[in-house]
């Protein structure tokens, strides 16, 4: 990657803007990955830097339409992801196959997404400076 | 921590934030708005109203940058920049509004 | 006997592993919850592995989860949905119970 010699609008690098992907593969409950990464990107989003989040595996059941957490007594945080695009996070991805396995298609999501191929995704992964997993 | 106000209990956190959202109301946000040493004027409420508002529909505090475009976008840019937040919140508009508004401690705010 | 299965299908072999040992006779009933309730979704992967054993094995799952998850108009027919004190009731009627962890 050649990111050493480009990107810096200042002498002592604090401008430096990288691009860093939220890779999240868990489903939203059953463990604290999910509420956790969501935190940590809403965070860095205070540090204007070129954001995306990718959702892939269990990590699609994150962006579900319909969640309900009333009888299961734990806050139900999806509508935060509808908060993002207030962050400036207005990259969301999410990778086809794992929709499909589990039955879902982009209606079912509660925010606009860009439906990526394993192809794309993988050229998408291979771009970016840091990419962070939850 | 507790603050307790005509005979009822409200329970705050070791930072004086409500633990309990749906315990608010205006008879102890004017109480924690005075512990904030600010003079509640309809300015102050329709910045606390919002913010609640925003609570409700996103389930998060706003971090201060977001919710200054968010304010402006709804109440116009005389309203949605710093120096008008910060004179009716001297002490940070997202920290002492929320604690005022009965909501948690913004999200990205180290 | 009742097994419970609290695990995505998807990233652990419990539901798997039940359904394999499970479907090979006796008297089952097979309880899903917390991420297990995922393997009822219709036309998922998981969902065809339950659908496959729904003749010899009853399959319940808890709708507390089923609604936290926003699954519950992605079921397959023929669950039996069930509340806390119905998730009791199964485990009083049935003789031993495993959760397969």
């Amino acid at each position: 990657m050649s990111e050493a010699a480009g990107d810096f609008d200042d002498e002592d690098g604090s401008g430096t803007i990288k691009k860093f992907m939220f890779l999240n593969r868990k489903a939203p409950y059953g463990t604290v990955y999910a509420l956790e990464g969501l935190e940590v990107v809403l965070i860095t989003a205070a540090f204007d830097q070129d954001v995306s989040m990718v959702f892939m595996d269990d990590g699609v059941y994150q962006l579900v339409k319909g969640q309900n957490t009333k009888a299961i007594a734990m806050k139900n945080f999806s509508p935060t992801y509808r908060a993002l695009d207030g962050y400036d996070i207005e990259k969301l991805y999410v990778e086809r196959d794992s929709l499909e396995m589990r039955g879902l298609s982009e209606d079912d999501l509660l925010v606009p997404v860009e439906v990526l191929s394993s192809a794309e995704m993988q050229v998408l992964m291979s771009d970016q400076d840091v990419v962070i997993a939850f | 921590m507790a603050i307790e106000i005509n005979g009822k209990t409200y329970d705050t956190d070791e930072e004086g934030y409500l633990t309990d959202l749906s315990q608010w109301d205006e008879d102890v946000a004017k109480v924690l708005a005075a512990e904030e040493k600010v003079e509640m004027t309809d300015n102050h409420w329709e910045v606390i109203n919002f913010l609640r508002e925003y609570y409700n529909e996103f389930q998060i505090a706003p971090a201060v940058r977001v919710l200054t475009k968010a304010i402006g976008k709804k109440l116009g840019p005389d309203k949605g920049n710093n120096k008008y937040l910060y004179e009716l919140f001297p002490y940070g508009p997202a920290k002492q509004a929320c604690k005022i508004g009965g909501l948690p401690k913004p999200t990205g705010c180290i | 006997m009742l097994h419970i299965v609290n695990k995505s299908p998807f990233e652990n072999t419990a539901l798997a592993s039940c359904l394999r040992v499970a479907s090979k006779g006796g008297d089952n009933a097979l309880l899903l919850i917390e991420d297990g309730v995922y393997a009822i979704t219709k036309n998922s992967d998981a969902g065809k592995a339950v659908q496959a054993v729904m003749g010899g094995i009853k399959v319940y799952a808890l709708m507390p989860d089923v609604e936290a998850r926003g699954m519950q108009d992605r079921v397959l027919e023929g669950i039996s949905m069930v509340d806390y004190a119905g998730f009791v009731d199964l485990v009083i009627e049935h003789n031993n119970v495993q959760s397969w962890l």
